[in-house]
């Protein structure tokens, strides 16, 4: 179960702009707490990769140590063929954009962008140059006159990019750089950030706790929690098949039915079959994870008599309207609630409110089985 | 396979080289200290029990407890600290209050008026009080005049004008810390007693004051400490009759040249002020406020 | 006067109410501030016992001092160890507030706590013990030793004022600049330190202050040819009230006042 042999599709692996990185065994413990334990990950080159955890779970620990601000127990890091784990950050050629931006405030936007460029020798002329081309990449041309104190938090968030690949670095590191922004501006920076990264074709590794964010941006993500990696898959699988309850929990909105596995391998749930599995299967607890968008929502007496779909009757707690969608929660008639969203109401003539009878159906081919390990047996990614 | 642990070794090592670097920029500022205050105060302790003779003895610290000169120069230091204290608390805390319910702009400019002082040569400040307080001085004038009393009244060279002089160098190490305390109060709290139908001076005793108390007391220790010690104001204010434990140090060194005697009350100074401030540390963990990272 | 009535606090106390407070804190302030400004106008008295208001103005007081060997010559002593100990205190002061703020040692807040104690221990102790200290070390009366004491006593107010500045700054700053190729002092010293320079300021001019109005210490560790302005000053105030004292206490005043106002400058001008 090598999850990180998914090969990225992509033509971008052979870009000599970007390295891979390689992190091995990696072991950060403080006191009785680790907060990376034993974590092994293959980023290819060219890559967006995005940490996605909760708060705690590691990702930014993960990414500091990537850029050498954190100091690892053990293990190893590697760009290309390079062992870094040894390397003071000052001379790892990564590019870095903090969460708080962390600009220059005594120096304008373009002795900022001009930082590592002078660091390095390079020539005013082509310093000048270098930090306009950038300027005009990030879409902030003729900026670069003014003080840091006289821009938006967006133009901001630009600069401290530019200034993070003025250098040309072959790795770019982000820790949650957008989350400061309001959302209208997120979302329009999460795809700008992705056109970015097609234009620069760096080796991106990203962190954040939003998972749409994640979903939005990545070529894979890496799940980790408690300081383990859970799941390293391209978003579509992380969405649709997640391997814990953990991820399947953490990624969309899902409600999660414990099941009881039979002596004969069937799932069932309040007697309702849910599933078959093969009764040798060592995992004996298993969820049954509902996506609120995938199921149907109809009338008791129009309940579907399409065999393949499983149906459970409900009866209406609560409806929120969303703008967009409307998010319904419904009582299973054991006190378990089920969140459905609004593009499966079928019957749209039909006014539902709060104490309706109503049945919630879905398709087996929807059905999301997750084994209900405890959140510390993860399997170890290899 | 994979080894249990790759780098950890050169991993640890490059930890403790890095760590040891930087705690060596304190290095000089370390070594000073322990030049200046931690040998020189050290050889002090040491010094305390050796008798006159040489030999170790606790001569000194007995000596403390039998002649009754000891037993005065302790008590007024004890007093003067403690009147000093109750002196600058009551000016002091109507003081900060006041700075405190200031908006910024002004406050900035009154708060010259503690830091002026405070930052003024000690010595300005003593010899303005000797002038003010001799029997041709402004005081004595004044209150004559307007008929307070007769004939000039010894304000200086005793106890009274010690304290005068005392309370108006500490007034600033108490409403420092005070005004700093009372600037933390959260005004909604007083709002919220409003809104609830406190009347105002019971919304202040029962919600302002209290939460002040950890800034008075902060102050209040300060300058007790800082009287416990004090030299210059008692000698100059105090004209060799308000005789605390510093003064009694410099005499026995200017007299007997007796080092033994002069050390054992020092350490004696020293303890007692340790066992102040560790009691208040201990009480309201100030030590965190100074160096935590908040 | 219309304000009276206006509300002067969350608790809707009207200012009216209030003025009691407001006389008795003007009070306060006078009788701290007079005292120390009082010497200004007394040191222009042309009679020997200083009189406020001064019958006959004179300015014989400053002529008696600057006139004077010995006194010009203790001032010179100060001013000399002042600048001294500000060049010392300051950098060493700042190597050591970084220092333990940036490390995360376990052992940083412990040394920081003992980089302290020339604040805590009672100056008379440290004056006394470094007296017989120096007495064994040759160190007496010497510039040197003074700078040195007053540099250890110096030491602490730079370190709570540099530690502060640290506080309230973004270290992520230094952190970025290391990623983008600078090594930790080149960070330090192009990023860092411009953005404290106002606490440097404070922090030096402070420490100056701290030696030039230096007492204690001074009294026994310097003499002779060394002493210092303020020890001239205090074996005057034992012996009978100099009236030169006036004279050099307005210039001291007037000294206090304008570094105070820089100070304040400086950290008016530092977000």
């Amino acid at each position: 179960m090598n999850h990180e042999d998914n090969q990225v599709n992509s033509a971008r692996s052979n870009n000599s702009g970007a390295l891979p990185i390689s992190i091995r065994n990696l072991t950060k413990r403080y006191g009785e707490i680790y907060a990376l334990d034993a974590v092994d990950l293959n980023i290819e080159s060219g890559e967006f990769l995005t940490l996605l955890g909760p708060s705690g779970s590691g990702k930014t620990t993960l990414l500091m140590a990537i850029a050498g601000f954190n100091r690892p127990d053990s293990g190893s890091i590697r760009f290309g063929d390079e062992e870094m784990i040894l390397t003071p950050p000052h001379k790892r050629e990564v590019g870095m954009v903090f969460q708080s931006y962390a600009l220059f405030p005594h120096m304008s936007v373009a002795e900022n962008i001009a930082f590592p460029l002078k660091l390095r020798g390079v020539t005013k002329q082509e310093r000048m140059q270098r930090v306009n081309e950038a300027l005009e990449t990030v879409q902030l041309t003729d900026l670069g006159h003014r003080e840091i104190d006289q821009l938006s938090g967006g133009q901001r968030q630009r600069v401290a990019l530019a200034r993070a690949f003025v250098f040309r670095p072959q790795i770019l590191l982000m820790d949650e750089p957008l989350s400061a922004l309001d959302k209208k501006l997120r979302e329009r920076m999460q795809i700008e950030l992705k056109q970015l990264h097609r234009q620069l074709g760096v080796t991106t590794v990203y962190v954040t706790h939003d998972q749409r964010e994640a979903l939005t941006m990545s070529d894979r993500i890496a799940v980790i929690n408690e300081g383990r990696l859970v799941q390293v898959d391209q978003p579509e699988e992380i969405y649709n098949k997640p391997r814990t309850a953990f991820v399947a929990d953490f990624i969309g909105e899902s409600t999660m039915l414990s099941l009881r596995k039979q002596r004969d391998g069937s799932l069932t749930y309040n007697n309702t079959l849910i599933a078959n599995i093969s009764p040798d299967n060592r995992v004996n607890n298993w969820l049954l994870a509902m996506r609120p968008e995938r199921l149907s929502l109809q009338t008791r007496m129009n309940a579907s008599a399409n065999a393949d779909d499983i149906v459970f009757p409900c009866i209406v707690k609560e409806i929120v309207f969303q703008g967009e969608s409307a998010y319904m929660l419904l009582d299973l008639g054991d006190g378990t609630e089920i969140g459905v969203r609004s593009g499966g109401f079928n019957d749209t003539d039909v006014r539902y409110e709060s104490g309706s009878e109503v049945a919630v159906s879905l398709k087996k081919s929807d059905v999301l089985l997750v084994p209900d390990t405890d959140k510390n047996n993860v399997t170890h990614v290899r | 396979m994979n080894q249990s642990a790759p780098n950890a070794e050169a991993l640890r090592r490059q930890a403790k080289v890095e760590q040891w670097s930087l705690l060596s920029l304190a290095l000089p500022a370390v070594a000073l200290v322990f030049f200046v205050v931690v040998i020189p105060v050290g050889w002090l302790f040491f010094l305390s029990f050796v008798g006159k003779d040489g030999s170790a003895s606790l001569e000194h610290y007995q000596k403390m407890l039998e002649y009754k000169s000891y037993f005065r120069t302790f008590r007024t230091t004890f007093q003067v600290s403690l009147f000093t204290t109750l002196i600058c608390i009551a000016i002091g805390y109507p003081l900060a209050y006041f700075l405190a319910q200031l908006p910024q702009r002004w406050a900035g400019i009154f708060m010259l008026a503690v830091l002026l002082p405070f930052w003024t040569s000690l010595l300005v400040r003593t010899y303005a009080w000797l002038v003010l307080l001799q029997r041709k001085g402004i005081l004595n004038e004044f209150a004559m005049n307007i008929g307070l009393w007769d004939s000039p009244v010894k304000l200086v060279h005793n106890m009274t004008g010690t304290l005068i002089g005392m309370a108006h160098i500490m007034l600033p190490f108490l409403v420092l810390p005070l005004y700093s305390a009372m600037k933390k109060i959260d005004k909604d709290m007083m709002q919220a007693a409003s809104n609830l139908g406190a009347r105002p001076s019971r919304a202040f005793l029962s919600i302002y004051m209290p939460l002040s108390v950890s800034g008075l007391v902060a102050g209040s220790l300060i300058v007790f400490i800082l009287c416990l010690g004090f030299y210059v104001t008692p000698a100059v204010l105090g004209g060799g009759k308000v005789i605390m434990v510093s003064t009694q140090i410099t005499a026995i060194l200017e007299n007997q040249f007796n080092w033994g005697a002069a050390s054992a009350l020092g350490v004696v100074l020293l303890v007692a002020t340790f066992l102040l401030l560790w009691i208040t540390t201990k009480l309201f963990r100030l030590d965190g406020a100074l160096f935590g990272r908040g | 006067m219309s304000w009276l009535s206006n509300p002067a606090s969350e608790t809707q106390v009207t200012h009216r109410q209030r003025v009691w407070l407001y006389v008795l804190a003007t009070v306060i302030m006078l009788l701290l501030v007079i005292p120390t400004l009082i010497v200004i106008p007394m040191s222009f008295s042309d009679s020997q016992y200083l009189e406020f208001p001064p019958e006959t103005w004179s300015t014989r007081w400053y002529e008696t001092y600057i006139n004077s060997a010995k006194w010009m010559r203790s001032t010179w002593v100060s001013v000399r160890v002042g600048v001294f100990t500000m060049l010392l205190a300051t950098p060493i002061g700042i190597m050591a507030a970084y220092a333990l703020f940036v490390s995360g040692h376990r052992y940083a807040r412990s040394i920081f706590m003992f980089l302290l104690t020339p604040m805590i221990v009672p100056v008379i102790l440290i004056a006394v013990g470094v007296f017989y200290f120096f007495g064994k070390v040759q160190l007496n009366n010497s510039l040197f030793g003074l700078v040195l004491a007053h540099s250890a006593l110096a030491v602490p107010l730079v370190m709570i004022i540099i530690t502060a500045a640290l506080k309230s700054y973004d270290l992520d700053q230094e952190r970025v600049a290391r990623s983008l190729g600078a090594t930790r002092a080149k960070a330090f010293f192009v990023i860092t330190l411009p953005q404290i320079k106002f606490s440097v300021i404070t922090a030096s001019l402070l420490s100056f202050l701290t030696s030039f109005d230096e007492v204690i210490v001074s009294i026994f560790v310097s003499g002779g040819q060394t002493a210092t302005l303020t020890k001239q000053m205090f074996s005057s105030l034992r012996d009978y009230i100099d009236p030169t004292i006036a004279a050099i206490s307005t210039i001291l005043v007037a000294i206090t006042t304008v570094l105070l106002l820089l100070v304040q400058l400086a950290s008016s001008r530092e977000k």
